[in-house]
């Protein structure tokens, strides 16, 4: 069962880091985020069944923190929103030289 | 142990320390209260004139112990480096005394003076102030047991000489006549520090005791380093003391106030270069090339300087460049071996010539009264201004009278036996090598020059009819006692001067013995006989008497007309009254291109092109155009900051994997 589960994982994590690269809302940057998070949770979870239960126990701390922070990352979008009417991230580069 | 150790020898330092204090309190006083004149002047007068009594007791020290060797007193180590130790030490010797003296003493008659002369200058507590540093400077050059203290000595009179000579230094071309003096100075002084370097490198040590001991045994006789060490000297003498290439600072330097003019730039400072000659006799009787130098070159100096004087009209110009003309002689003396007749002439004209410029000081100070009086912007150092002044001022006419019969070589005042001395032994020199024939027919062409320009000069200021202004004349008055009385001081040293070296007595000549021996023991010099001698002297006379009837009778001071309307003079007269035109050819020559070097190529090229445009501003250009570059890289846009992240995540993975 371990292959499978951490190709699949693999091919959830690319997807997610695949997202962030091409896509131009924020939203969806944000939940392809949370889909390279739940690849690694997947990852931790396949494998403690050969190396203990730590993985699975890493996996709640990790949700746990995701929560908070899809929180924090929807607050500053919205705020980003009402600031600039706008959460596509190519009309934000504040930071270009 | 030196037997004048626990004599008043000891107390040399403070000689130097007195004037040096008497500059702090004045140049203090400049500041808190520069009307305190009475303070000033006793501060300034009575801190010389106490070194002057200090100096007679280290004299009568050095008479009573008679030393055969220089005293050398070291006050702390001045510096270390490698095998070299310098030592901050003065050194009592013979000759260092006899300067002594002469500086002293004739300082403090010239402070004495400058009481009057000075009395009204709103900078008086500043002129003490400098004229003391002055003092204490002079002292060190002459006191110094080596070459750095002498050197410090020496570059310190240059720096009061500067700021005296720009002494009035809201005019302009003063304060460029004092920079004139610096920068001329800078030439000669450079040679002097090559030659410390040779000496240093050569003879490892820079005490005059040990260079003077140890360069007989180190350096071979006349040959090229003990040339070379003592022509670099000699540079350094010919800016110091005014010789040819480097007089031309001197004329220049009588911007000053003239009492500065008989201190500094006749009766002491000037003649350095001679002391210098004479301390390191060794050296250049080592060196027979270098000695022929000096002789030719101060011979020429002579006569040139002199035929100068003869067609000057401000009455200063014409006593600098007889100034000139005499440290000409000395350096003759002191070229052709005879040390002592060159100490001897630098004696005797520290007496007449500080005379004859505290009596122009007089004058000027008369006329600069009188015109004062009716707003008159006439020149009061013009003696086409004066004539007739004998009247108004008979102290100042008979002192300069008696200084002009010794200047010209009348016996049996001081200036016969100094300046007979001197040509007796270029003379003597000539059965050896006939060079020297030159440099005596050059002295003795010089002499005949001398007594014209001096005796044309008190024709023109005290005979014929006043020229100075009808409004003007009632208040031409005699200066005060505190000026005339060093003026008959003076005139009186003037008189018996001559008397400490009678020929076939030469007190002097013994005196300096111990000093001079080692450097006469080189030359070669056949002394000349007795008829040559008397035949010499009576030709001396003859010159003298000659040059003085030529100006009485072919000058007319009653045809002379005021400065205003005087004719244009024309022809050589005029070539001689623009002094050569030397300055104009230095200017062409020397002072153009390089002032066209340094903009063009050292400031258009190398500064602003090479260092600003290429280095300074070249780099900056380099960050901007790679800032530039790495800012293309900062597009803003948070995707392509990952897909970075991203790549080097997995760089970094690679890299571990692998």
């Amino acid at each position: 069962m371990l292959g499978p589960s951490l190709a699949v994982s693999a091919i959830l994590f690319s997807l997610g880091v695949v997202g962030v690269l091409l896509r131009r809302n924020a939203i969806v940057i944000f939940m392809c985020i949370e889909l390279m998070l739940n690849a690694v949770n997947l990852t931790f979870v396949a494998l403690s069944q050969q190396l203990g239960l730590d993985g699975q126990v890493f996996v709640f701390f990790v949700m746990t923190v995701a929560a908070a922070e899809a929180a924090v990352g929807l607050a500053i979008i919205i705020a980003l929103y009402r600031h600039r009417d706008t959460v596509n991230l190519q009309d934000l580069n504040l930071l270009r030289g | 142990m030196n037997p004048l150790h626990g004599t008043a020898a000891d107390w040399v330092g403070l000689t130097i320390l007195l004037p040096f204090l008497g500059f702090l309190v004045n140049g203090a006083l400049a500041f808190v209260r520069p009307d305190d004149k009475r303070t000033v002047s006793l501060v300034g007068v009575g801190s010389v004139a106490v070194a002057f009594l200090v100096g007679v007791a280290v004299f009568f020290a050095v008479l009573g112990k008679h030393p055969e060797e220089a005293y050398v007193r070291s006050y702390w180590t001045w510096m270390t480096a490698g095998d070299l130790e310098i030592h901050a030490a003065l050194q009592v010797d013979r000759l260092s005394v006899l300067m002594l003296l002469v500086v002293t003493g004739v300082g403090s008659l010239i402070h004495l003076f400058s009481v009057g002369y000075m009395h009204d200058d709103p900078g008086y507590a500043r002129y003490f102030a400098y004229l003391n540093l002055f003092i204490a400077f002079m002292l060190v050059l002459v006191l110094g047991a080596n070459f750095p203290v002498l050197f410090v000595g020496w570059e310190g009179v240059g720096l009061c000489s500067y700021l005296l000579i720009g002494f009035w230094f809201t005019d302009r071309q003063k304060a460029a006549a004092g920079l004139k003096a610096f920068l001329v100075n800078r030439i000669g002084d450079a040679g002097f520090l090559v030659a410390m370097f040779l000496i240093y490198r050569n003879l490892g040590t820079l005490d005059f005791v040990t260079v003077l001991r140890n360069a007989p045994l180190q350096l071979a006789p006349g040959g090229p380093v003990v040339t070379a060490i003592a022509l670099f000297l000699f540079l350094g003498c010919a800016g110091k003391s005014a010789q040819i290439p480097l007089y031309t600072w001197l004329p220049d330097a009588m911007a000053g106030p003239t009492p500065v003019s008989a201190l500094i730039h006749a009766a002491t400072m000037v003649t350095a270069g001679v002391f210098l000659v004479a301390r390191a006799g060794v050296l250049f009787a080592m060196a027979p090339v270098a000695s022929a130098v000096v002789g030719g070159v101060g011979a020429l100096t002579a006569l040139f300087a002199a035929s100068i004087g003869l067609k000057q009209w401000d009455i200063k110009k014409v006593l600098a460049y007889s100034t000139v003309s005499q440290l000409g002689y000395m350096f003759v003396g002191v070229g052709a071996g005879a040390y002592a007749a060159g100490i001897f002439h630098l004696v005797t004209h520290a007496f007449f010539k500080a005379l004859l410029f505290l009596g122009s000081g007089s004058i000027i100070h008369a006329m600069h009264h009188a015109y004062h009086h009716t707003h008159n912007p006439a020149d009061a150092q013009d003696m086409r201004n004066m004539g007739g002044l004998r009247a108004y001022l008979p102290t100042t006419f008979r002192t300069m009278g008696v200084a002009t019969l010794a200047i010209a070589g009348i016996p049996p005042l001081a200036g016969f036996f100094s300046k007979d001395e001197i040509l007796a032994s270029a003379f003597g020199r000539g059965a050896d090598d006939p060079f020297w024939y030159l440099v005596w027919a050059l002295g003795a062409a010089a002499a005949l020059l001398t007594a014209f320009y001096m005796t044309r000069l008190m024709l023109y200021t005290f005979y014929g009819p006043n020229r100075t202004g009808a409004a003007e004349q009632p208040h031409l008055a005699e200066s005060p006692k505190v000026m005339t009385v060093p003026l008959v001081v003076l005139a009186v040293l003037t008189v018996l001067g001559g008397a400490i070296n009678l020929p076939h007595v030469g007190t002097l000549h013994r005196w300096l013995e111990p000093v001079t021996a080692p450097a006469v023991a080189y030359t070669l010099g056949t002394p000349v006989s007795l008829g040559v001698e008397l035949g010499l002297m009576a030709l001396a006379i003859a010159i003298a008497v000659v040059g003085i009837r030529l100006a009485m009778t072919r000058l007319h001071p009653e045809q002379l007309v005021p400065a205003e309307q005087a004719p244009a003079e024309r022809g050589f007269a005029k070539l001689l009254l623009e002094k050569y035109r030397v300055d104009e050819l230095y200017d062409a020559v020397i002072v153009r291109p390089l002032v066209f070097f340094s903009r063009v190529v050292l400031w258009k090229g190398v500064d602003a092109g090479a260092i600003d445009g290429a280095g300074v501003n070249g780099s900056a250009f380099v960050a901007r155009a790679l800032g530039w570059v790495g800012s293309r890289l900062q597009t803003g846009q948070v995707s392509a900051y990952v897909l970075c992240f991203v790549l080097g995540a997995l760089a970094v993975l690679g890299a571990l994997t692998r």
